[in-house]
């Protein structure tokens, strides 16, 4: 299993563009927002907790199709599910190499694109712990998303359609912690359920992305 | 002869048959008893004036998007767990009538919100649920309709409806926990005492009686032709083989 | 060894192959014939365990077996001994022997030791495919089910295939191939045409509808 992860690493740094597409996504959406919604500070102080999050979880989502169909295009998927390498395991390293490269770097550049926005200073911490909770809930569903989508010539619409309403949840509780931390209040409940939701897609969605590769590897 | 038998395909066409009609009637006669007693012969509410009457229209509508979920969920995974194809092709039936169902109750809401509120929308928990629950139905309806193999459609949609009602619960807690909201609270509920009074209560009761009907009749109709595309398909491709 | 017995497979839904039955015994090969359409990969994606058959059994020791398909799954920005070592890591094999040995040996029989720091995306096709084929030798499998394995290869390759082939067979393998040239193999054949399945042969997912 860490033969898979350690090959998709190495493939997203060969590849290039696995890292820093998503990063300049990520940081072009935050610089255009003060652009639509103006510059007064306190207003993108106010906004920034959600503005983040928002934009970590598009940035996510734009690699979301390429977990599975390269794979799937080469054979490799077919010869992956017949090897001993249980279909549930590769299913949880494939998110895992996800996060590493998107959720990861974001987690890590956030703070610096907040600081932008004018995030309030007491807020640093909590965003940089929720996205460090949240982001891989957001790898693991996307990763379930990619495997319905993945027999399906163009995909990336349908997969932003069927996973978005997925991400809801996250985003909610994710946001709302920052967004705590910055008003000075607790978000110790909001972190918490995002690390509920963290851990039961990790427990349950390997196992629905391993049905759904099987339907359609048939 | 267990009931599993109606569900072959070739049963259920037999039966529904003579079945449909008479659910249309009794369905089209219930919700124009029920909204001619609603609308005409209930007297108006003294707080919410005439408006209060949308209820009749707005929580039956609200009550089947839910239903209509609940009952697709029960069919994805009669599905899985049986393989039965009508089942599956029910599911598909149900998605579009759900879709409309969660429409009318969020433009019906908007419409009674307006004079309640002072506004068509507002970022309540229930109004933001059922807008979820109206993007899950978009996504699965759209499932269903990228995927060519109609059995591995039907597998791939029963696993996001499985899925997604588990997410679909978790959105109705979080927004719960995002912003406690303006909505009243439940016109119908079992454990409490009826928060509205009998004069209104029974020609509800025939309206949602009414709109139940009408979901099983446009969900046996279009399951009906869901499995006539389904035979074509099949007959075509015994044809292309000869 | 690999016994089929009244094995029904189908392709979309629709039964394609219908009471189809053999055994290979230990170090014998099997050569499915047919043309085009009739069943060949469908056949062996059901062996494989890539789709589930409609009827009939596949007794094959458990976890021995391997299916190579048309497409060789070559990462285009690994090179070959990379590509290689994967799948010796996903198969447990990377590390029973000394580092590398099982990978040597694989890829001098197919040729491409010296190829081994290439990109997989700067092969051609036939190299590709004789890649494709040397994953066989070091995921450690006696059973293997094989696509149409010498498509794009030339003539010598064949035989570099054909001799690697004899060597695992002698070793007690077992192999199951569709393909329409001839290996030099002392092997069986199979037509496939007289099991093709009956305009109105049930089992398919299509049945209940007619």
């Amino acid at each position: 299993m860490i033969a898979l992860l350690l090959r998709d690493l190495r493939l997203a740094v060969r590849a290039g563009g696995g890292f820093g597409l998503g990063l300049a996504f990520f940081l072009i959406v935050v610089v255009l927002v003060p652009f639509g919604v103006g510059p007064e500070t306190e207003l993108l102080s106010r906004i920034a907790p959600g503005i983040l999050w928002v934009a970590s979880l598009l940035a996510a989502l734009l690699s979301l199709d390429r977990i599975f169909a390269l794979d799937f295009e080469d054979g490799s998927l077919a010869l992956l599910a017949t090897s001993p390498l249980p279909l549930e395991g590769a299913a949880f390293m494939k998110a895992l190499a996800h996060w590493i490269t998107t959720g990861l770097p974001l987690t890590i550049a956030a703070p610096m694109l907040g600081f932008l926005l004018s995030l309030a200073p007491e807020a640093y911490f909590y965003l940089l712990v929720s996205l460090l909770i949240g982001t891989p809930a957001l790898s693991m569903i996307g990763t379930f998303g990619a495997a319905l989508t993945v027999g399906l010539r163009r995909g990336g619409l349908l997969l932003s359609l069927l996973v978005l309403p997925l991400y809801v949840p996250t985003l909610i509780f994710g946001a709302e912690a920052v967004r705590r931390g910055a008003d000075g209040l607790d978000p110790t409940g909001a972190l918490v359920l995002l690390g509920g939701i963290t851990a039961g897609t990790f427990a349950l969605l390997p196992f629905a992305t391993a049905a759904t590769l099987r339907i359609n590897l048939r | 002869m267990s009931m599993w038998e109606y569900a072959n395909p070739k049963l259920f066409m037999g039966w529904t048959r003579p079945v449909l009609p008479w659910t249309f009637g009794l369905a089209a006669a219930c919700l124009v008893i029920g909204l001619v007693w609603g609308f005409f012969f209930t007297p108006d509410d003294f707080r919410q004036g005439s408006t209060v009457k949308i209820i009749y229209l707005h929580v039956p509508s609200a009550l089947m998007a839910i239903n209509a979920w609940i009952m697709m969920l029960v069919a994805s995974i009669i599905w899985v767990v049986r393989r039965h194809h009508v089942s599956a092709l029910a599911a598909r039936a149900a998605a579009p009538v759900g879709l409309v169902m969660t429409l009318i109750a969020l433009f019906t809401g908007g419409i009674w919100g307006q004079p309640m509120w002072g506004t068509y929308w507002a970022w309540d928990p229930r109004l933001t649920s059922f807008l979820i629950l109206f993007l899950f139905y978009l996504g699965y309806i759209a499932l269903w309709e990228a995927i060519e193999d109609p059995d591995t459609a039907a597998d791939l949609t029963s696993v996001l409806c499985m899925v997604g009602s588990i997410f679909a619960i978790l959105s109705r807690y979080a927004v719960l926990f995002w912003n406690q909201g303006l909505h009243q609270g439940a016109t119908l509920s079992l454990d409490k005492e009826e928060n509205i009074s009998d004069v209104f209560w029974f020609p509800l009761l025939v309206c949602i009686a009414g709109f139940v009907l009408l979901f099983i009749a446009l969900v046996l109709m279009r399951t009906r032709t869901e499995i006539r595309a389904r035979r074509i398909r099949a007959l075509e491709a015994r044809a292309r083989r000869a | 060894m690999l016994n089929v017995h009244n094995l029904t497979c189908a392709r979309g839904g629709v039964p394609v192959l219908s009471d189809v039955g053999f055994t290979v015994e230990a170090g014998q090969a099997l050569i499915l014939r047919g043309p085009n359409g009739v069943g060949k990969t469908t056949l062996l994606r059901t062996l494989a365990g890539l789709q589930p058959a409609i009827a009939g059994d596949v007794i094959c020791p458990d976890d021995e077996s391997a299916y190579a398909s048309h497409a060789d799954g070559i990462k285009t920005a690994l090179t070959v001994a990379e590509n290689l070592q994967f799948w010796a890591d996903v198969y447990g094999q990377g590390r029973r022997f000394a580092p590398f040995s099982v990978l040597e040996v694989a890829l001098s029989a197919f040729d491409l030791f010296d190829l081994r720091n290439r990109m997989g995306g700067t092969l051609s096709a036939g190299q590709r495919r004789r890649l494709g084929l040397a994953r066989l030798g070091v995921i450690g499998r006696k059973v293997l089910f094989l696509d149409e394995p010498t498509v794009s290869l030339d003539r010598a390759s064949v035989k570099l295939f054909a001799d690697w082939l004899r060597a695992h067979l002698a070793a007690g393998g077992i192999a199951v191939i569709a393909t329409h040239i001839d290996l030099g193999l002392d092997a069986p054949e199979l037509e496939l045409t007289p099991f093709k399945s009956a305009l109105d042969a049930g089992g398919g997912t299509d049945e209940a509808f007619l």
